[in-house]
């Protein structure tokens, strides 16, 4: 069985042809950087309309930053290293691996789950000025994201526990939501330089 | 079997090298974004000028080394939607600035 599938998948990957699953989720995925982009757009106009509020400046913590950046980072190569060993159709290590992306992705959520209750608490929350709602809008949209790659990949595990060997149908999943994952570590790189760190200058 | 699995999955899909590689590359353009700011080495808009160029090349480093985007003829649709994309967010993104900044000029609220 297992034999079979994989002398399937070689034979239909000859060419490296992307089955029109992976296709159509790299679309939706163009047009949630639509989404993202118009979010962003809102941001840019947005950003100093403080309206006598506290100002990024005041309000961003570096170090914070740093460890959240630090954990998508990383939590991206540990994807990428469960797809390594879903090629290999070793589905231990696939699985260790996707617990180790949870784990991290979990980190960066609580962290900024913490970091929006701080901020409301301190009277900063989304009603305060123009600048936050849209910071709100546009950081919580990322959030929200990861949240449901972490849903995803929960979701994987299951699927994958007890399993033998991964199917064509399988591998594009995992590939779907490789894609999703490092997509969200693109619009993150976006997030923390200009929401963050240009805020900061 | 799974040999030839391999072999025919694996360039299109990334190995441990590449992951690797990228994974340093985005580790140093990260650290050197955030360097800048915590420095204050640069000026104002030499700080927003060098965090736009290590994040353009930050992002080519991830399209490359972890979605595996390339110039081959079997990503051509890929690639075809992705740059309509680019191109619809950057008319949009600078569209909305250029308009927005010129309204707030003539009702004089700057």
């Amino acid at each position: 069985m297992a034999h079979d599938t994989t002398v399937q998948t070689a034979g239909h990957d000859e060419h490296h042809h992307e089955s029109p699953v992976v296709f159509g989720f790299w679309v939706y995925l163009m047009t949630d950087c639509i989404i993202f982009g118009s979010l962003f757009a809102t941001f840019a106009v947005l950003r100093n309309q403080f309206n006598g509020g506290p100002s990024g400046h005041q309000l961003f913590e570096i170090s914070g930053l740093a460890i959240e950046t630090a954990l998508l980072l990383i939590s991206s190569i540990t994807y990428g290293f469960g797809m390594i060993a879903a090629h290999k159709n070793e589905i231990s290590k696939v699985i260790m691996w996707l617990g180790v992306t949870f784990l991290l992705g979990l980190g960066f959520v609580g962290l900024e789950v913490n970091e929006f209750a701080n901020m409301i608490h301190e009277g900063a929350g989304p009603d305060r000025s123009a600048f936050l709602s849209a910071f709100f809008t546009l950081v919580a949209t990322h959030g929200l994201h990861v949240t449901c790659g972490l849903i995803w990949i929960v979701t994987l595990i299951v699927q994958l526990m007890g399993t033998t060997a991964i199917p064509e149908r399988m591998m594009n999943k995992l590939t779907c939501l490789s894609l999703f994952w490092h997509f969200l570590d693109i619009v993150w790189i976006c997030v923390f330089t200009y929401v963050y760190l240009a805020s900061m200058v | 079997m799974s040999e030839i699995h391999t072999s025919s999955s694996g360039e299109s899909h990334g190995s441990v090298t590449s992951y690797v590689i990228g994974f340093v590359l985005a580790v140093i353009l990260t650290v050197l974004a955030f360097a800048v700011v915590a420095t204050h080495s640069l000026s104002p808009s030499g700080t927003i000028l060098a965090l736009s160029v290590l994040a353009l090349v930050q992002v080519v480093v991830h399209l490359h080394y972890f979605l595996h985007m390339g110039g081959g003829s079997e990503q051509r649709w890929n690639n075809m939607c992705f740059v309509f994309t680019v191109g619809f967010v950057a008319i949009f993104i600078i569209g909305t600035l250029f308009i927005m900044n010129n309204t707030a000029i003539h009702m004089m609220s700057r």
